[in-house]
Formats: C-alpha cells, sequence, structure tokens
C-alpha cells in the first residue's frame, strides 16, 4: 500500500504553491479511531485522482458546530473567528470536509461572520471527481451487494443534498435499496444537535436502534453512512443486533475506495 | 326590511368583534423581536403559492391531503356564494344573481354543492379519524382537554354549515318546482342544481309550502350565521390557521434548513474581545437583551406568527426521532405552549396595560429543560409541516437562554464545551495531535 500524501496549508505556503482544495478533517475524522479511517479513504480517493489538496494539521480547530447546536453561541463564534483568520491567511477558496456537520456550518454559518468559502461535501466532491474523470469505479467488489444509504440529517434536509452520495454509489453495481424513511424523510440516527457528547433523555428506546432496525429490515450487507457521527450511531446499532459479523457500516468514501482497492 | 336590518347588524357585529379580536391577535405577533423577512418577494410568492394555495407539502400523506382538499376546495369557492348572500341579505332580494348569470349560476351553484358533498365526506372521515380510528399523531398527550374539544368542534361546525347550506337549495328546489320560490322565475322546472334538484324532492318533497319556506330560511340564516361565528371563533382556536397559512408561508425561512441564525449580539461581545480596535455600538438606555429566549417576547416575531398559524395537526411530532423513541419533547407542544404563553401575556397587557409580572415564563412553566435537550436538531419537524412552521428555530433560541444566561446545560455538554475552549476539539485530545493519523 502506498503512504498517504498528505500536505499541510503551511506546507504549501512554504512551498509558495496554492492547493486546489481544502481537506477540512474535522474533528472525528482527526481523533475517533473509526473515522480516521474514513479520513484515509478520501485522502487514498484524492491521491488517486491527483487532487492537489491540503488539511490544515495541527492549525485546524472545531468548527464550533456542537456547541452551537448545544445553545452556546459564544463558544461558537469564538471558535469561527480563530477559523476564520487562519482560513483566510491562507486564502483559502474552496473546501471539502469529511463531516456533514463542518460541512453546514462552514457553507451556511461562517459567511456572515467573515468566512466566505466555496464547501463541498465529500461526497459531492468524489461525484465531481467521477463526472469530470478524474476517478473511474473499477472492479466489482461490491457488485449485487445489498446497500442502503442513511442520509446524514446535515447534509439531507440540513442542505438538500440526496444524490451525491446515492449518484457515487451507483457506480458500484449494487443493489441500491432505500429505507422507509430516506431522503427528506429520513430519520435522523440520534447524534445530532449536540447528542453525541451526552446521554439521551429519558424514552422508551434509543434513537439508533430505530433507526437500524429500520435499516436492517432490508437485509442489506451494507449501510452506507455519509457522516461520521452516523457512523458510530449506526455501528453501536449493528453490534445491539449482534449482526456486525454480516452487515459492515461504511462511510461512501470508504466503498469507493474499496471499489478502486486503494 | 326587518330582515335586511337585523341582517346588516349582524354582519356588522360579527365583523367588528372579529376585526377587534385580529388586532389583538396582531398586537400580541408584534411582541416578537424583529426579523427581516421581506426580502425576496418573487420567491416568497412563488412558495406561497405552491405550498399554501397548492397545499404541495401536504401530499407527503395523500389519504389526509385529499380529505384536506375537499374542506379547503370548499372553503375557497363557497366564498363567492357568499357574495350572493350579502347582497340577498342586505336588499331583502332572493337569489339576486341567477337572472344575470343564467345557467353559469347553475354550474357554479352545482360546482359548490358537489364540493359541498365531498366536504361532508371529508369531515366525516376527520372525524373517524380523531375519535373511532384514534390515528396516533392525533391523540397525543398534548391534545388532552381543550385541542380536542376545539378540533371537534371545528368539524361539527363544519357539518351543521353544510347540513345548512342543502336545506336552503333543497327546500329551494322543490319550492320553485311548484313556482313558490321567492327566486325570479324564469320560466324553467327547477334550479338544476346538481345535488340539491334530487337531494331536495327527497327529503321536503312532502312538506307544505308554508313549512319549506321555513326550511329554507332556516337554511339561509344558519348558513350566514354560521359563517359569522366560525370567524368570530377562529381568533380563539387552531383553526386560525386557515387565514393565517398564508402569510406564514410567505414569510418561510428561505435558507438551507441547517442554517442557523448566528446571534449579533454574540457578535458584538466576540468582536470586541478579538479586535481591540473594535468599537461596540454606544450602550444604548434600553436593558440589554437576553442570549436567547426565557420567553415569548424573546423570540421574534416570526415565531410567533408560526404559533398562531399552527393547526395542531402533529406531522411535526410524528416525524420527530426524539418523540418516536418515547422522549418528552414534542414538537408539536413547542408551537401549542408558544401560542398559550402568548396568549397570556397578550391577556396580562390587556389587563394592565403594560405587560406586568407575573411570575411566569414560557421556559419552566411551559417548556421544560428535558424537552428542550431531547432535540437532535435534525429539523424533521421542519420539513414535515406542511405551513413551513419552525420549531426548530424556538428549541435553539432557548437552548440558547439555558446555556448562555442560566448556564445550566447537561454536565457531559459543559464538559464538551471546555474540550472545545481548551484543545479545540469536543473530546480531550491535544490539538498538536491532529494530523497524527496520517501517519498512523
Amino acid at each position: 500500500m502506498e503512504a498517504l500524501k498528505v500536505y499541510t496549508m503551511a506546507d504549501y505556503t512554504a512551498k509558495g504553491e496554492t492547493p486546489e482544495i481544502l481537506f477540512w478533517v474535522g474533528c472525528a475524522g482527526s481523533f475517533d479511531d473509526r473515522a480516521k479511517k474514513i479520513t484515509k479513504a478520501i485522502v487514498k480517493i484524492l491521491n488517486h485522482a491527483n487532487v492537489k489538496f491540503a488539511v490544515l494539521g495541527t492549525e485546524e480547530s472545531c468548527t464550533g458546530d456542537p456547541a452551537k447546536r448545544a445553545g452556546n453561541e459564544f463558544l461558537f463564534q469564538m471558535q469561527v473567528m480563530g477559523n476564520v483568520s487562519i482560513l483566510n491567511g491562507y486564502n483559502v477558496k474552496k473546501i471539502v470536509t469529511g463531516c456533514p456537520h463542518c460541512f453546514n456550518t462552514l457553507k451556511n454559518e461562517y459567511p456572515s461572520l467573515g468566512g466566505n468559502y466555496e464547501v463541498i461535501h465529500h461526497t459531492q466532491l468524489m461525484q465531481e471527481l467521477l463526472n469530470s474523470g478524474r476517478i473511474k469505479i473499477e472492479g466489482g467488489a461490491f457488485k449485487g451487494k445489498k446497500i442502503t444509504f442513511h442520509d446524514p440529517c446535515y447534509l439531507g434536509r440540513g442542505n438538500d443534498v440526496y444524490e451525491a452520495p446515492r449518484e457515487v454509489m451507483i457506480n458500484l453495481d449494487a443493489d441500491l435499496a432505500e429505507m422507509k424513511r430516506s431522503k427528506a424523510k429520513g430519520l435522523c440516527c440520534g447524534a445530532g444537535g449536540s447528542q453525541m457528547f451526552k446521554e439521551a433523555e429519558k424514552g422508551n428506546k434509543e434513537i439508533n436502534i430505530e433507526r437500524t432496525e429500520e435499516a436492517l429490515a432490508l437485509n442489506p450487507d451494507i449501510i452506507a453512512v455519509g457522516c461520521p457521527f452516523c457512523n458510530t450511531m449506526m455501528t453501536d446499532g449493528v453490534k445491539h443486533f449482534n449482526k456486525e459479523e454480516t452487515v459492515k457500516v461504511l462511510d461512501v468514501a470508504e466503498l469507493i475506495a474499496h471499489a478502486n482497492k486503494l | 326590511m326587518i330582515s335586511s336590518i337585523i341582517f346588516i347588524l349582524l354582519i356588522s357585529a360579527g365583523s367588528t368583534w372579529f376585526i377587534f379580536n385580529a388586532k389583538k391577535v396582531r398586537r400580541n405577533i408584534l411582541l416578537g423581536k424583529d426579523v427581516d423577512r421581506k426580502d425576496n418577494s418573487a420567491m416568497r410568492l412563488k412558495i406561497m403559492t405552491l405550498v399554501a394555495l397548492g397545499q404541495k407539502k401536504m401530499f407527503a400523506r395523500p389519504m389526509p391531503a385529499l380529505l384536506h382538499l375537499f374542506l379547503y376546495a370548499a372553503f375557497v369557492i363557497t366564498q363567492i356564494e357568499l357574495i350572493e348572500i350579502f347582497i340577498d341579505g342586505a336588499f331583502a332580494s332572493h337569489r339576486i344573481f341567477r337572472p344575470f348569470l343564467g345557467s353559469f349560476y347553475t354550474i357554479l351553484i352545482s360546482f359548490i354543492e358537489i364540493l359541498s358533498v365531498l366536504a361532508f365526506i371529508g369531515t366525516i372521515a376527520f372525524l373517524a379519524r380523531r375519535n373511532l380510528l384514534k390515528v396516533p399523531r392525533l391523540v397525543k398527550n398534548e391534545l388532552n382537554g381543550w385541542p380536542k374539544i376545539d378540533a371537534n368542534t371545528i368539524l361539527f361546525a363544519e357539518i351543521i354549515l353544510i347540513c345548512c347550506i342543502f336545506m336552503m337549495n333543497g327546500a329551494d328546489e322543490v319550492l320553485y318546482s311548484k313556482g313558490k320560490s321567492h327566486a325570479l322565475n324564469l320560466n324553467d322546472a327547477s334550479f338544476g342544481f346538481s345535488i340539491s334538484s334530487l337531494l331536495g324532492p327527497i327529503l321536503f318533497g312532502g312538506f307544505s309550502e308554508n313549512s319549506l319556506h321555513i326550511i329554507e330560511r332556516i337554511g339561509w340564516w344558519g348558513h350566514i350565521i354560521m359563517v359569522f361565528s366560525f370567524l368570530n371563533y377562529l381568533p380563539y382556536s387552531k383553526h386560525f390557521h386557515v387565514l393565517l397559512a398564508f402569510p406564514n408561508v410567505y414569510f418561510s425561512n428561505l435558507n438551507p434548513a441547517g442554517k442557523f441564525t448566528n446571534l449579533e449580539s454574540v457578535s458584538n461581545e466576540v468582536k470586541a474581545m478579538f479586535d481591540p480596535s473594535f468599537i461596540p455600538a454606544p450602550a444604548s438606555t434600553e436593558l440589554p437583551t437576553r442570549f436567547g429566549a426565557k420567553e415569548v417576547t424573546d423570540l421574534s416575531w416570526k415565531q410567533l406568527l408560526d404559533a398562531y398559524s399552527c393547526t395542531e395537526c402533529g406531522r411535526c411530532t410524528d416525524s420527530c426521532p426524539a418523540n418516536i423513541t418515547g422522549k418528552l419533547l414534542s414538537p408539536r407542544k413547542i408551537m401549542m405552549d408558544t401560542r398559550d404563553r402568548l396568549e397570556e401575556v397578550g391577556k396580562n397587557i390587556d389587563t394592565n396595560g403594560t405587560f406586568k409580572d407575573d411570575g411566569k415564563s414560557l421556559l419552566g412553566n411551559y417548556i421544560t429543560h428535558e424537552e428542550l435537550w431531547a432535540c437532535t436538531s435534525c429539523n424533521a419537524c421542519v420539513d414535515a409541516c406542511p405551513i413551513n412552521i419552525d420549531p426548530l428555530s424556538i428549541i435553539t433560541d432557548m437552548r440558547r437562554f439555558i446555556v448562555m444566561e442560566e448556564s445550566a446545560a447537561p454536565t457531559e455538554l459543559n464538559g464538551m464545551f471546555t474540550n472545545i475552549e481548551n484543545n479545540g476539539a469536543p473530546w480531550q485530545f491535544s490539538q498538536s495531535d491532529r494530523l497524527n493519523w496520517s501517519t498512523e
């Protein structure tokens, strides 16, 4: 396996070069062991497509999204100030994120605070790369497998992006099955609104169990996701039903990287 | 002559009382903070046409959408007949449009009658869905008491209204065929209305001329009295949505649903911290505004309009992941609580001239912390609402108050805040380790 080629904005600046795009890795993508695999899959795809990208590395900090959803507007805007000064300092124009929460806040909530960038989600970038022929999906690793996609709220309902992940996955020659509640009617995994960082309120069921149950009813081989937090929630759900041997929870980026044997 | 005077008095009193109450509702809504929703009128008109007039979002659930369409169409089209009723009532004429419109009149009334029959079917089906089939979203806890009575009252009133229409038209059909109607005789055998030309003779065929005139008048007066009772009931009822749905959709949030507002009051403070040269706006003599919302008056006028526009259909609650899994949160209840509290604040102002502290607030007395912390901010409620109500924005504003003014966030969230502050991530990892993944 080739080593990952990852350069920071500082590296590019030192060389006097400008990357095409900044890859905003996000906190989960940087620190969560499961999500790091997704980060690497995205990097493998970017390397494979010869995309000249940079990361901020140790200069990246939380976008402030979890603080904002929890109501801590102060902390959110403090984070924005710090991040915007770094992003603008590097004259960043285009950002791809590995997480719909980073995507949403960078795209929608940063502009009025001084951060104006073109922001896309990694499934949209893969769609662009496929459409422009910079990557192809080779091999039939997933041929005939049943895959169901769980829409992340902040990608789907939050920003009306429903087709990018599906159009990317069409190339896998797999059997794409839709859950009853999908796209605009998709059910949340239970992690949004800062729920990821706290115990759920008292109820009669966990939201991720409700959602995983719905996915498992389709008897899928793979539950595809586009968000590191959905990934955690759905993986826990699959374990709850003791199905981890037969049903994999994988990010769309991992599917594409795997199909291309990256 | 006497009937004309009674009629004009009825209309004047009914209209005046409605305007009086509608103005109070307007006053209450304008207690909210300002928010700009007057931009982009072309887009707004388009959304209003599609979503309010065209009921686009209703058709996510085809069955109730169709039943609702029956009532909606009948409600809108019947207003045409109301014009004739106004003229007839004021000038003691009878079916004054008929000689002018001729066969078009027959078509028009026939159309109204068919819609009325469909509306009748819709109303019965709605009563059944609420009271017999007990559709889950229509029998949830927050509907116990007044909301349930309110919903059924409206449906029963609808039935009475439709019965009045057929008493009026049916009896008049029989009278006309006997040459005894007060309508101008155009030398034809019958009005030829689609439903009442058949239903009239069956129901009222054997009645005397005198009884027929009485039945016709009961129908006519009953109809107009029901219309004005209905109008004046609206400001007290969830059914106000028949009027407010249109402006409410017009003033929809046009931004992506995932975009939350950035609090300007916070921006000023943060800028002052980051930039020593930043000069904050001169301190005003007004009390400093709160961060977030504790009370209805901390919300925007649009959020308050949302509350008055809500007809408590529960599509939001039905799609809420927290509610589905048994948590206390119900987005519909958030809207109902907002309206109830706003009404209370409004009555307080009516009584005292200005608002006198009653020791209560929306947060605490109506909406609890537990409800607010159950939200995943997934926007399912916002998407589900047929008239673009936004319960999530109220939940967010109240969380802001809890966190920034009360410092009462759940302990784990305070830990998350501390981590972001100290190491730029919601977990306890050092920022200097951010790139470790690339070499692991």
